[in-house]
This record gives C-alpha cells, sequence and structure tokens, in this order.
C-alpha cells in the first residue's frame, strides 16, 4: 500500500525550519563510539556470521557430553585415579571415540528428522517397546537423580554445611531455574555450568602431577588382568555412556531447531562435547592420581572423600576447588536429568510436555518433573534411606536399558525412508556396531557384577 | 463400538468357518469413503496375504472377523497409496486435532458396527488419544479383555471425532492420493496455525506450508519463530516462496530473505515482482537491529494542507489494510515529514479540518540508522503505536509499528 496520495498538490515554498527529528537520549560521547564499534562490526561481519553459524548449533552436544561427568562420574573417576593412577587414562580415548560414535548418530537422526527419539521409536517400533523404554528410563534416572543429591550433600558437608539445608535449597534451586527460566536463558545457564568444570583443571595442576607419565599413560594402553582393574574400566565406560544422554541430546536439536543444512555444525558441537567431557575426565583421574595413588590413600568411597583426601595432600585450595566441580556437576545434572526424563516420557506416551507449557496445559508433565526432584532429594535427607540399594539398581537398570536403546538407534538410523541420503555408511556401520556390541558386552559384565558382589562395584557407594 | 487394537492381530475365517488368516492392516479409502474401512488384509504367514472387501464381511467381533465368501475368492494384496492403513498411517503416528488445535499422537481407533443387508460395515468414529486407548494398547493380549474393559472405562477418555482429525502426510503424491486437504487448518487463526506447525517436524511443516493457499501461509509464517520462517521458505520453490513472500509485509520479508544462504535469496528475490522485491532490497540494505531493519514500507502518507474529509474518502478507495492502520503521516510541500495523525482523531475532526491541526505533539521521527534500542526508548517515553523513519533529506521512508517493537522486545 506504499502509496503517495497527495490530495493537494501544491508547490509552495516553505520556510518553516527542518523539524527536530532525532530525540538525543543518549549522551553525546556515546556517538563516536558507537560509528567505531558498528564500523568494526561491518567489518567483521563474514567472520562473525560463521561464528554464528557455528554458536546457533552449539549447546545440546556439549551440555550432554558434560553432564555425563555427573555427581557419579566424578565419583568413578576419583576411584579410578586413587586406585590405579594413571594406569587407566589409556581407556579414554576409545571412549572418546564411543561416546562420539554414539551420539554423532543420535544428533544425526535429531536433525534429518526433526523428531525426538522417543517419537520415532514409537512411531516405528509401536505402543508396548515405548511404553517399557520409558519405565526403564524412568527408574534409572531416578538413581541418577537421588546420586546428583548425594553428591550435592558430599560436597556442601565440606564447607561444613549440613546435607539438611543444601539439599533442600539445591532442589529448589534447581526447580525454580527450569520452570521460570526460557529454553534460551537455561541454555545459557547449563554452557556456564560446562566452564566451571575448568575447576578440575585448577585442581589437578594443584595436584602437581607428572604431566608427562600421565601423557605416556594416555597414549599407551596398560593392561592388568586383575578383576578389580577390568571392573574398574567396566565401570568408567558404564558411567560414561548412558542411554538417556541419547533421548536429552536428540531433544536437544530437535528443541533447538537445527536442519539438516546445519549437520555439519551439530556433529563439531558434538565432537567437541565429547572431546571437552573426556578433557574434564583426564584432569580428574590425573588429580587423584598424582596425590591419592602416590601417597597410598588407594580406597575411597566417592568423589566427596576424594575431595577432603586432596586437603593435606595438595593444599586447601585444590581440596575446594575439587568439591566445587562436584556441587556444580551435581546441580547440573540434577536438573537436567528430570528435565530430560519427563520430557521423554511424555513425548514418547503423547502427553503434553515442553517448559514453554504452563501448568495446566501440561500437568503430567511437570508432575513428573517435580516428583522426580522431591523423591530424590527426599531420599537423601531420610537417615535410613536404602541409598546404596537405589544406586546399584539405577546401574543395573542402565546396563539393561542401555542395549535395547543402542539396538533401536542402529535400526532407526539405517532407515533410508527415515533418514534419506543421512543414513549411515558401512564403515559407519561397522564402528557403530562395534562401539554397540563393545559397550552392551562390558555394560552387561557391570550389571553381573553388580549384582553378585554390590559392595565391590565402583560408584554405587554414593 | 470396536477399537483397532481389537481388531488388528485377530484371527479371520471364511463362509465355512475355515481359517483364512490373521488381520494385520486396517484400511480406509477415503477417496472413496472417508470413514469406511474398505479393505481387511489377511497375513497368512509366509504365503502371499490376502484382501478382504468391506462387502464381504459378514461378522465381526473383537479379535474376529467372519467373512461370507470362500478363501479362494478373496484377492491377493497388491499395495496401493490410496489406501489409509491404520496400523502404518494412523496408530502412534501425529495427527492435528483441528477443533482443539493441538498435535496429538494417536493412541486408538475407535469404529461403529454398520449392518447392511447381510455384511457388516466398520466405520471410524474417532482416534484415541488418552488413557483409555494407552492402556488398551499396552494390556491388550496380556490381560483378559474383561479386565481391560473395566479399567479402561475408569479412566478418563479424551477422543477426536473422526471429521476434526486432519492427516499429516509428507508426500504431496500421497497426499492427493489419500484426499487429504488442508481447508480446515487454513480457517485456523494463523497464530493456532503457527503452534501447530512449532510442534512439527521440518518435513511435516513444509508439507502443510506447500499446501495452504500463499495467503493463510504467509500469516501463519509471520506469527512462526524466524529462523524456522527462514528454514521453510529455503525449502521451497523459488516460485512458490517468493508468492508467500509477497503476501508479507516488506520488513518480514525482508527479515526472512536476510536469514536465508546468498543464492536461495537471490533466487526468490528475481521470483518476486519487480516493486516489491526493490522495496525488499531497499530494506535488506539496513542493519537488522536498526530502525531500518525494523521498518515497514508499507505506510500510509498523505499532504498536509488535505482535509480531513478527502483523506477519509482517499483512504477508502485505496486497498489499506484497516485491522492495523492507527496512524497517517503527513508530508508538507516538499515531501518531507512534517507530522503524523492518530486514525481516531479523524473521527472526531470536521470534514474540512485540515490534517495539520491534527498532528501529535512532538514531531518525532529517527533516521534509519538509529538503534533498536533508541527506537524502543521513544516508544515507550511517547506511548506510541507508529513511528516515522526519514532519509537524510527529511523524506519518510518507512515506519515502525509497536507490533514489531514487541515482537523484537520478546526475542531479546
Amino acid at each position: 500500500m506504499a502509496v503517495l496520495g497527495k490530495p493537494e498538490q501544491e508547490k509552495r515554498p516553505v520556510e518553516t525550519p527542518a523539524p527536530e527529528l532525532r530525540w538525543n537520549l543518549i549522551p553525546s560521547w556515546v556517538e563516536p563510539w558507537r560509528v567505531r564499534l558498528s564500523d568494526w562490526g561491518r567489518r567483521t561481519r563474514s567472520w562473525r556470521r560463521r561464528l554464528f553459524l557455528f554458536l546457533a548449533v552449539v549447546g545440546p552436544g556439549v551440555i550432554t557430553s558434560n553432564v555425563d561427568n555427573d555427581a557419579g562420574g566424578i565419583s568413578v573417576y576419583s576411584q579410578a585415579g586413587a586406585m590405579y593412577g594413571y594406569a587407566l587414562l589409556w581407556s579414554l580415548i576409545p571412549m572418546t571415540i564411543a561416546l562420539y560414535v554414539t551420539e554423532e548418530m543420535c544428533a544425526r537422526m535429531g536433525v534429518v528428522t526433526g523428531k525426538g527419539l522417543s517419537d520415532l521409536i514409537r512411531e516405528e517400533f509401536g505402543f508396548r517397546p515405548t511404553f517399557f523404554l520409558i519405565l526403564a528410563g524412568l527408574i534409572v534416572d531416578m538413581g541418577n537423580v537421588c546420586a546428583e543429591f548425594a553428591g550435592v550433600a558430599a560436597s556442601t558437608q565440606l564447607f561444613h554445611i549440613s546435607k539438611y539445608i543444601s539439599v533442600p535449597l539445591a532442589a529448589l534451586f534447581v526447580w525454580v531455574l527450569v520452570l521460570r527460566g526460557t529454553y534460551k536463558q537455561v541454555e545459557k545457564i547449563f554452557l556456564l555450568a560446562c566452564v566451571l568444570y575448568l575447576a578440575y583443571v585448577v585442581s589437578a595442576i594443584l595436584a602437581k602431577p607428572e604431566w608427562l607419565l600421565a601423557a605416556r599413560d594416555t597414549v599407551i594402553p596398560t593392561l592388568h588382568l586383575d578383576g578389580g582393574y577390568l571392573l574398574m574400566l567396566t565401570a568408567l565406560i558404564g558411567t560414561t555412556i548412558a542411554p538417556w544422554q541419547f533421548f536429552y541430546l536428540q531433544a536437544g536439536f530437535v528443541e533447538k531447531r537445527v536442519s539438516a543444512r546445519q549437520y555439519p555444525q551439530a556433529r563439531m558441537d558434538v565432537l567437541f562435547g565429547s572431546v571437552s567431557c573426556m578433557v574434564i575426565v583426564f584432569f580428574i583421574i590425573v588429580c587423584t592420581g598424582a596425590t591419592l595413588f602416590v601417597s597410598g590413600h588407594h580406597v575411597i568411597n566417592d568423589a566427596g572423600e576424594a575431595a577432603q583426601a586432596l586437603v593435606p595432600l595438595a593444599g586447601k585450595w585444590a581440596g575446594i576447588l575439587f568439591a566445587f566441580g562436584l556441587l556444580n556437576a551435581s546441580l547440573f545434572a540434577a536438573s537436567i536429568l528430570p528435565l530430560s526424563t519427563a520430557h521423554v516420557i511424555c513425548e514418547g506416551m503423547g502427553f503434553e510436555a515442553g517448559i514453554d507449557h504452563k501448568f495446566n496445559d501440561a500437568p503430567i508433565f511437570y508432575s513428573l518433573y517435580t516428583g522426580m526432584i522431591a523423591v530424590g532429594a527426599a531420599i537423601i535427607l531420610i537417615p535410613s534411606a536404602p541409598l546404596e540399594k537405589i544406586l546399584i539398581l539405577s546401574q543395573v537398570g542402565n546396563g539393561v536399558w542401555l542395549p535395547v536403546v543402542l539396538i533401536f538407534m542402529l535400526l532407526l538410523i539405517n532407515r533410508r525412508d527415515l533418514m534419506g541420503d543421512y543414513i549411515n555408511t558401512k564403515t559407519m556401520n561397522v564402528v557403530a556396531w562395534v562401539t554397540a556390541v563393545a559397550v552392551i558386552a562390558l555394560t552387561l559384565v557391570l550389571v553381573y557384577v553388580t549384582i553378585l558382589h554390590p559392595s565391590g562395584v565402583p560408584g554405587t557407594a554414593g | 463400538m470396536l477399537h483397532a487394537t481389537d481388531l488388528l492381530g485377530g484371527e479371520a475365517y471364511d463362509r465355512d468357518g475355515h481359517f483364512v488368516g490373521q488381520i494385520t492392516e486396517l484400511f480406509v479409502e477415503p477417496a472413496d469413503q472417508t470413514n469406511r474401512v474398505a479393505r481387511v488384509l489377511l497375513g497368512r504367514g509366509k504365503y502371499l496375504p490376502l484382501v478382504a472387501r468391506y462387502d464381504s464381511v459378514a461378522f465381526v467381533a473383537p479379535g474376529v472377523i467372519r467373512l461370507n465368501i470362500e478363501e479362494k475368492d478373496l484377492e491377493h494384496y497388491q499395495p496401493n497409496e490410496g489406501w489409509l492403513g491404520m496400523r502404518k498411517d494412523l496408530l502412534d503416528q501425529q495427527i492435528i486435532d483441528t477443533s482443539g488445535r493441538k498435535v496429538v499422537r494417536v493412541n486408538d481407533i475407535d469404529m461403529a458396527e454398520q449392518r447392511i443387508n447381510g455384511t457388516v460395515e466398520l466405520r471410524v468414529t474417532q482416534v484415541d488419544v488418552g488413557l483409555t486407548g494407552a492402556a488398551r494398547r499396552l494390556l491388550h493380549g496380556v490381560a483378559s479383555p474383561g479386565v481391560v474393559r473395566g479399567l479402561t472405562t475408569k479412566l478418563p477418555t479424551r477422543v477426536i471425532p473422526w471429521e476434526f482429525v486432519n492427516l499429516i502426510e509428507p508426500d504431496p503424491l500421497r497426499r492427493v492420493k489419500l484426499r487429504i486437504t488442508h481447508q480446515k487448518l487454513e480457517r485456523m487463526h494463523p497464530a493456532d496455525l503457527a503452534d501447530i506447525m512449532e510442534e512439527l517436524s521440518p518435513l511435516e511443516r513444509q508439507s502443510i506450508i506447500a499446501s495452504l493457499d500463499e495467503e493463510t501461509a504467509a500469516e501463519a509464517l509471520a506469527e512462526l519463530d524466524k529462523r524456522l520462517t527462514t528454514q521453510i521458505v529455503e525449502t521451497l520453490a523459488p516460485q512458490k516462496a517468493a508468492d508467500i513472500l509477497e503476501e508479507m509485509d516488506p520488513d518480514q520479508a525482508a527479515d526472512v530473505i536476510a536469514g536465508m544462504r546468498p543464492e536461495s535469496s537471490r533466487e526468490v528475490l528475481s521470483e518476486m515482482p519487480g516493486d516489491e522485491a526493490r522495496e525488499v532490497r531497499e530494506l535488506l540494505k539496513f542493519e537488522e537491529n536498526s530502525a531500518g531493519g525494523m521498518m515497514n514500507t508499507d505506510f500510509v502518507y498523505v499532504g498536509e494542507s488535505a482535509t480531513r474529509d478527502e483523506v477519509v474518502s482517499w483512504i477508502r478507495e485505496k486497498d489499506v489494510d484497516l485491522e492495523r492502520l492507527d496512524t497517517v503521516f503527513l508530508i508538507n510541500g516538499d515531501a518531507k515529514f512534517s507530522g503524523a495523525v492518530a486514525v481516531g482523531r479523524l473521527l472526531y475532526a470536521a470534514p474540512y479540518d485540515r490534517m495539520e491541526g491534527m498532528k501529535m505533539e512532538p514531531l518525532i521521527a529517527v533516521p534509519p540508522d538509529a538503534s533498536d534500542r533508541e527506537v524502543f526508548e521513544i516508544f515507550d517515553k511517547y506511548n506510541l503505536h507508529s513511528l516515522a523513519v526519514v532519509d537524510g533529506n527529511g523524506r519518510p521512508i518507512g515506519a515502525i509499528e509497536v507490533d514489531d517493537v514487541v515482537t523484537r522486545l520478546r526475542n531479546r
């Protein structure tokens, strides 16, 4: 409707002064700087565009991989370092590959189909498999949430804060954070939490390890054939590759509306996430390996104990940072796990889900989310709660759940009608199946041992 | 009432009571009748499956179908794209509930029996998207039918009548064969339609946009998240994309094009008619978060010495979007911006009042390079609905409307 309507075509000169057009609301000294900045902005546009393309996609991969290093994970890593020093560091490289290969498949499915993993399983395999998959997920994640709140309790006790104060506060914080925040804000906070993992790097440096030795052991595998060593290796892998993360990762890419065109960036995100996750694990193992292992303090029960034991060996700050890292990781995972679980359940069953809905529109979603946090925190506060049994159950559930999810994933990713040209190539399939079989085998071993000798399994002592 | 869950997996017998096969699929043929179960697929293990037509079904009960012909009279199954399979296309899939304006997942399908001269026809009445369907799916074949029935009657039901079900089929050829139209979607409010599209996968979104008329498509896209809009438009054929973008406001169209890859944006622009493409190109020159990037080149401006009657009758003649017209901008004899008049003012003015007498005080406009923050502050301070954007010579080149401001503030 851009029309020039001049009902009166008159051409008389106008002498009124030009109207004051700009209402200067900004102090005058700002102007030159604004010009300079916008100039700079214009010159760097193409570079910024490329960075933006990447940053627009970053998030799901980095967040998911880092949540892997949750309270349970950190316990296992510090135990591995305390018990065997640097001897298990070599496993990080194959673990990075396994993590990347499995997560990349989910990222690819997410960006290509635009659907969550539970959506796809429901549509392609029907109601009943989805239901049992989801039920297993609920049980396993519930156990994990307990472990996170146990991590909160352990880390704050080092700062002489009673768990009866810290755990309810943490639960409230986590609950409010997700319910009051938008997806964008929450993601930014989560990314910040990823950065805070650097506490472990500093902590490891303070422990003054022999870097050359650590580097050598990372590259050259050392295999011991004693049962404890193999069990620890299995536990490391079991805690790193957890089924819920596939659901969360895929949903993250779907929620961010990353399209197939942005797949290269999504893949970079996953790669960056897997590598950074393993780098943190490296520093945790090095930290406890350089102190607890060297001084003969081989047996610790959890990450909190590791932090405490660090104080006399590597100084107060190393211990504080270690505990801080644990608190950060626990809070981080305690907010993501219930959220992811509620999402998976509601998506698969067809209930309304998502934090953009109001409570009345998505009652089941909110009840699940709130319920998991409340139960998880409550179990930690009940003095005689069977925490150890819950953690064992969760470990076993994880082991049963993982093979099923991995096999579903491999079946889905090879469906040309879903994935088009993005199906696995032959090489990818070989790598993926080998990874899956290896991970499944190791996890089943862990389940077997957990059932037979519950007390001997790393990471189940809270 | 029968449920798809009760029938699928059930057994079929012929006229003489011989077992024929297992009920593996129920087909509706929408091109013929929209709700009649037209074919029953009978699987027979390693043998070729057979198909029974609706008029050869004599009796139906949960888990059992009896035919009125012999096994040898049944046809062999040939896949048909025009048949809607309940198991394949409906159960567990997402559909659009056009009355509730939501995307939902099908748990079960309810059917009614209709007796017509000795045969039984099944008519789809509604789809079950609630707990009853879920419980039936979970317990079918595990618990006894009586227990299942008893349990499901206690659960709250959530069903959608079949006539409000809008299927989502990404394949355009199959959509035609299945007679899926999106007329019901076109009658929805664009904001609701946009909400529905956000719930779908990219392929499904594209298919819906491609089959809507351009005007509805443009309105729905304008309500969507900008990144999504760009993604969708980019995947459309350039001609179709240009048609849709023409229907949008130039500033929105420019925003969409600005996010596209250079080669596809060039293609789309070359498909647009000259005038509109030029307007969009002009807008693309401005930084996105400046006044120039926010403004719309569609605005109404008249000479300041025009009378109220002249302006009103002139507006009546023109194709002006009345829902959104709230300010008329004024120019003086040099075609320079000289003021703004709220449309409400015109209601009270006498027929021969001059426009310049109704101007809003003070005179406010911004240059195209003003930052968005400045614009927000001005809108807030002076409680504006529209703000003029003027070039270096004081000529109006566009207007920023309050809805653009709200959208941007929300996205910050």
